[in-house]
């Protein structure tokens, strides 16, 4: 064996070993793909031109639920100036999330990513996360975990991106 | 050649101990409430009681976070 080859089977090996950390990953300044692309089941909103918050969310995770109230009266107040909260649910059971639904109604679209493809690009680190994405499309801002103490944060956030053009 | 068989057999071996990680998005039976250690207060406090009686243990059971990746 030659140690050219010796080297390659070197770099296979590793880079085999290193692959699944070095998926991208959705973060600030990156363009949100194309949502269409990734098997969601529900209804998608129009996203062009509009301010998106992008929430990942599951019926077992309790700061989810504790945001879902906020989101709804985001969603309600600033729908109607290009503004919406998008659910994607990442349940392994539709069961299970349409009971979530069912006692916690909400406004704005939910999709539910049951093969976990977009959550994976996205590769998240905590439930839930959110991304807030301007007009042109561009994620600007992200965040992992929801505590009501973020809410102002977050609303500012939202918008000053509702007064970009 | 010899060398290659030793690669691809340490290859082979490496990846099938190499331990999977659980992501946060499918920690949903971790998260489940039957997962909790404590579900029972009273139980808690009896056995927090017997064991600090007999083995003068006590404390060290909380830990934060039910493994859902949440919050």
């Amino acid at each position: 064996m030659t140690r050219r080859n010796l080297i390659l089977s070197s770099a296979a090996l590793a880079g085999a070993l290193i692959a699944p950390s070095a998926r991208a990953a959705f973060s600030e300044g990156t363009k949100l793909p194309d949502l269409s692309t990734f098997g969601l089941s529900g209804n998608l909103p129009k996203t062009e031109g509009n301010v998106i918050y992008l929430d990942f969310w599951a019926s077992w995770c309790a700061p989810c639920k504790a945001s879902f109230p906020i989101l709804n009266r985001w969603h309600e107040q600033m729908n109607i100036h290009g503004f919406s909260v998008i659910g994607i649910s990442v349940d392994e059971s539709e069961e299970d999330m349409n009971r979530f639904l069912q006692k916690n109604k909400v406004s704005f679209p939910v999709a539910r990513d049951a093969a976990h493809k977009l959550v994976s690009t996205a590769n998240v680190s905590t439930m839930p996360t959110a991304f807030i994405i301007d007009r042109k499309g561009i994620i600007r801002h992200v965040h992992s975990g929801f505590h009501k103490r973020d809410e102002p944060v977050l609303f500012a956030q939202i918008n000053q991106l509702m007064a970009q053009r | 050649m010899k060398a290659l068989r030793l690669i691809l057999a340490l290859a082979s071996v490496v990846s099938g101990i190499s331990c999977t990680q659980v992501k946060p998005w499918e920690r949903g039976h971790l998260a489940d409430y039957i997962m909790r250690p404590g579900r029972d207060p009273l139980t808690d406090s009896v056995n927090e009681h017997v064991w600090f009686t007999r083995e003068a243990f006590a404390g060290g059971r909380g830990v934060g976070g039910g493994g859902c990746g949440c919050n």
